[in-house]
């Protein structure tokens, strides 16, 4: 029994490790667990054992490691950005360039693993749900280089407003199914996605783009995203010789942030900083933004427990935020941990926030970032003036904006045609 | 202590007939009309209920069901005037069992001591979660079993030789055999597929089995009935619900909602009623 909050009598007031969790029930303290209906239940014990397999595997890692190097263009360079420092006159501002990605973020890192996974279970259908889009172009890019059936479910209110990336799963051979149900967004495909798994068991493999869900896809696609925590590790200690301070991602279910900081968690000296979407704005309540720890409250949906944003009655209430990347009503249940442990800090960003790093970031260093990750540098636009010049702050840009340029024109003012 | 689902049961046994489950939304269209519907269901021939707690995010439900909770949601419905159904059932009903069936967020929600005493002074007796297998029965289930309440457990195609012993372990009113993979609503099992996978479970459990998932007509409900101790109709009573419906989800003019669904009911009951147990 662990109703209470981390507060078991017998644990230590700090965890010896903040890596070792989930534990075998799948939780990370009250967080995480496998709420899923029997049906599910056995694939997902399944799935964990043929994971855990995987992983002592050198050939599954052999495997792993050519397709990120000739195919996804690992390790991506962790860059200094010079004149965005200079611009803030504080931190030393490092991106961690996962934009540059095949497909265009940090998605496809997990969808490799995933994939890779479902074809060693000898999987030949594969489905996953998207938000705005990238997970869904990710699972469709590595479906169709290993030649299996693709089904992307989609909310049909995303489908709108994220047409260049529903035309690319097209062009990649996968089917997008639109989910009109509840509110037609990310967590409506994902309602929709288990319900095509719960339907097809047989032989089916669902990539779960997050790290939410059930165990153990939280863990096993931190796991998997881990490769870019790693790669800052060595990528810095060439450059500056030494470990980064502060470590700064966004968070929607918070699978690019995981990927950073858990390496890092148990390096007592480097802060972490996890940036939600906070819509028009936190104080302007439920329905109004999508950070569901800063605004939610614990709960359970989608398999796991962790905040969710939900009225009194239990109700999950719909996120808001520009970004349709960032608008999930929930978090990853690790992130749900690491929060009630105070070991990494969360923080929100506003659209019209995001907005303004997005354009200073064209301007400054000519990458045009993805809305998800604009949302970070606009916490890094706040914090990084109040740091000091040799201090090492690394943003993870997660994606790259193509997909968003229609959103941003809008917001704008500006028609493209 | 003797509840009323093991009381319904034995006295079904006697009779030598199985049990009609009947399942529909709490709330659905809206409040006044579906409390109505609740208290005919006895008399047209529902042997237990089955009431849906309505969730924004029904993951093991069909579209009609879905749409069911939404239509609940919209017109108010919260656990409080779930739990108020039910005490104004009581008042008339002592002896028909409820069931509630939802989703756990809601009850972890308003917190699980609390949602079970408040079940409990309701005149609950049992409740299925979809979202809770035998993995997470600390939270709820075993609390509600020592508070005298039943929790039922779904059992899939998929449950395992060897899982069948977790997941009947600490089960209690009687076993919810989902006789499909998918969602509610969906494709219905044939006698063949029934046949060896209730055989499976009798060798597992003395608890009355029950058959749910794709049993739509009074044909199909007879069959489960026959094979196992009782059929779970949900989707079709809620279709023939929203039948009754306008596009603004209020009655249609001059069409009695709860004549038209107990009708249906009826003919599942007839269905059941008929099928003798050999």
């Amino acid at each position: 029994m662990s109703k209470q909050k981390s507060e078991r009598p017998n644990s230590p007031e700090r965890p010896n490790s903040y890596v070792s969790g989930p534990d075998e029930e799948g939780r990370f303290g009250i967080f995480g667990g496998r709420f899923v209906a029997e049906t599910l239940m056995p694939l997902i014990l399944d799935l964990e054992e043929n994971y855990e397999a995987a992983k002592k595997d050198p050939a599954f890692k052999a495997e792993m490691d050519d397709l990120w190097t000739h195919y996804v263009g690992r390790p991506s360079p962790l860059y200094h950005a010079e004149r965005l420092t200079a611009h803030l006159g504080g931190a030393r501002i490092y991106l961690k360039r996962d934009e540059l990605n095949h497909t265009g973020s940090h998605k496809a890192n997990n969808v490799l693993g995933q994939i890779l996974l479902a074809r060693r279970m000898k999987r030949t259908r594969i489905i996953a749900e998207t938000g705005a889009g990238q997970h869904g172009v990710a699972t469709a890019t590595f479906a169709a280089r290993f030649g299996l059936p693709c089904v992307i479910y989609m909310g049909a209110t995303d489908i709108e407003r994220q047409k260049p990336n529903v035309f690319r799963m097209k062009l990649l051979g996968a089917e997008v199914v639109p989910v009109s149900s509840g509110t037609g967004t990310l967590k409506d495909a994902m309602n929709e996605a288990l319900r095509d798994w719960v339907t097809n068991v047989e032989d089916t493999f669902y990539i779960i783009g997050t790290v939410a869900g059930p165990h153990p896809y939280p863990a096993m696609v931190r796991d998997f995203q881990s490769i870019i925590g790693k790669e800052v590790r060595t990528q810095m200690i060439e450059a500056e010789g030494r470990l980064p301070d502060t470590l700064v991602a966004c968070i929607g279910g918070g699978s690019n942030a995981m990927g950073l900081f858990h390496p890092f968690l148990d390096d007592e000296s480097v802060k972490m900083i996890g940036v939600e979407a906070a819509g028009r704005g936190i104080d302007k309540g439920d329905g109004h933004h999508a950070a569901s720890l800063s605004g939610g409250r614990p709960g359970v949906l989608h398999g796991n427990r962790t905040y969710l944003l939900q009225n009194p009655d239990g109700q999950i209430i719909d996120g808001h935020s520009i970004s349709a990347g960032l608008d999930y009503p929930g978090i990853g249940p690790e992130h749900a941990w690491l929060s009630e442990q105070g070991r990494i800090t969360y923080v929100a960003a506003t659209d019209t926030e995001a907005l303004e790093a997005f354009q200073l970031c064209c301007l400054q260093e000519g990458i045009i970032p993805a809305l998800e990750p604009a949302h970070a540098l606009a916490h890094v636009i706040k914090h990084a003036p109040t740091l000091p010049k040799d201090h090492l702050l690394v943003m993870n840009m997660c994606g790259r904006g193509d997909k968003d340029v229609f959103t941003v024109g809008a917001a704008l003012g500006v028609e493209i045609e | 202590m003797t509840n009323r689902i093991d009381t319904k049961f034995e006295q079904l046994a006697a009779e030598g007939r199985g049990a009609l489950v009947a399942y529909f939304m709490a709330g659905d269209p809206d409040l006044e009309t579906s409390l109505a519907l609740l208290k005919a269901m006895p008399e047209a021939g529902a042997d237990i209920i089955e009431l849906g707690m309505p969730f924004t995010d029904p993951m093991a439900d069909g579209p009609a069901i879905q749409k069911a909770g939404n239509r609940a949601l919209r017109a108010g419905q919260t656990m409080q005037k779930t739990f108020d159904m039910v005490r104004s059932f009581r008042q008339g009903n002592d002896t028909t069992p409820i069931v509630l069936m939802g989703y756990y967020n809601p009850i972890y929600s308003r917190g699980v001591e609390t949602w079970i005493s408040e079940a409990r002074a309701a005149g609950v007796d049992g409740m299925i979660i979809v979202d809770l297998p035998a993995e997470e029965d600390a939270e709820l289930c075993i609390p509600a079993v020592e508070a005298g309440l039943a929790f039922i457990r779904l059992v899939a195609p998929t449950t395992s030789e060897a899982r069948l012993a977790t997941v009947l372990n600490n089960t209690s009113g009687f076993v919810y055999y989902v006789s499909v993979t998918g969602i509610t609503g969906g494709r219905t099992a044939g006698e063949d597929e029934l046949k060896p996978a209730l055989a499976r479970l009798r060798a597992h459990t003395d608890l009355p089995l029950a058959v749910g998932f794709g049993i739509k007509t009074p044909k199909d409900a007879a069959s489960a009935a026959r094979l196992a101790d009782a059929s779970v109709v949900g989707t079709s009573i809620v279709a023939r619900l929203a039948e009754c419906l306008g596009k603004d989800d209020r009655p249609k003019p001059g069409v009695d909602v709860t004549k038209e669904v107990t009708a249906l009911v009826a003919e599942l009951a007839a269905g059941v009623r008929g099928a003798r147990k050999s």
